[in-house]
């Protein structure tokens, strides 16, 4: 297990090193359903403490990039590891892994809809 | 095939040099950046001697969980509670303990390795997962940022889809 999880903290520091918090700013395209999958799969990708994808976030929000992708980009990080995807397929099987954030990745874009949805809606 | 003692033993085997080997082929990717570009280098390891130190203590608690699992969780008990039969009971244990867990992803993994070879079900462990994403203490962030409505529909939907991939899962397994 600790050689999982060693190479696993080394390659989630080597991931935050090399990509800046500047990068999740410059693609996306401001149309709502297209930043909603963009949103998705940025924060599938990335990885880190929670907070700093609340961070990066508001900063999207403030930049104008719609609500949509923010709370796809939100959830999909907390909710999708493509990072600890090779120690989840270690430790709880490949097709479980798989199935999950695949899962995960779709109820991430439904969830955005849904959110601001209701959001309109109050 | 039979699961033998000396199968699972050879299987044991096998994922140790897995991990070890994923291991060697990470400290060589460490060390090709480290030849190309020192700077990466070094600010990486900086970074991970950080997160380390500040998950460390949760790992030990997680082994010390999977120490007290092996000697008082008996699969009886597993089953009876977050087995195929547990119900609705099942579901609000892995609601409430994914909200509250605490540190990285990852160190959970093992735990519910062994929780799922006792007999827990796979929708239970994709739902417990899911709601760790719901983090208590972090909330007030959110609300700065997003303010308290949205805070707390997305809170309220990650928990209501977290049961819906938990049904999900258990149908596909």
């Amino acid at each position: 297990m600790l050689p999982i999880l060693l190479a696993i903290l080394l390659l989630i520091s080597l991931y935050v090193t090399i990509i800046p918090k500047s990068f999740y700013a410059k693609v996306f395209t401001k149309n709502p359903i297209i930043d909603s999958i963009i949103g998705a799969v940025l924060g599938s990708i990335s990885t880190g403490n929670p907070a700093t994808s609340y961070i990066i976030g508001g900063e999207l929000l403030n930049a104008g990039i719609a609500l949509f992708a923010v709370v796809a980009f939100v959830t999909s990080w907390v909710t999708v590891g493509i990072i600890q995807l090779p120690a989840e397929c270690y430790f709880l099987g490949k097709r479980f892994a798989v199935a999950r954030n695949i899962l995960s990745f779709l109820f991430a874009i439904v969830i955005s809809i849904l959110v601001v949805l209701t959001l309109k809606i109050l | 095939m039979k699961q033998t003692a000396e199968n699972v033993g050879v299987y044991g085997k096998k994922r140790k040099c897995a991990g070890l080997i994923f291991l060697l082929i990470t400290l060589l990717l460490y060390f090709i950046i480290f030849l190309f570009n020192a700077d990466v280098f070094f600010l990486s390891l900086r970074y991970f001697v950080r997160i380390f130190s500040k998950i460390f203590y949760i790992v030990i608690i997680v082994f010390v969980f999977i120490f007290l699992t092996n000697l008082f969780l008996k699969p009886k008990f597993i089953v009876r509670h977050l087995g195929k039969e547990s119900g609705t009971k099942g579901w609000i244990i892995v609601i409430v303990s994914g909200i509250i867990s605490m540190g990285s992803i990852y160190i959970w993994y093992p735990l519910l390795k062994e929780l799922k070879e006792k007999g827990m079900k796979k929708g239970l462990i994709a739902t417990f997962l899911y709601n760790r994403a719901v983090k208590i203490p972090i909330l007030p962030l959110m609300v700065y940022y997003f303010g308290w409505l949205l805070t707390l529909l997305l809170a309220l939907y990650m928990v209501i889809f977290s049961v819906f991939l938990g049904i999900i899962m258990d149908r596909i397994s």
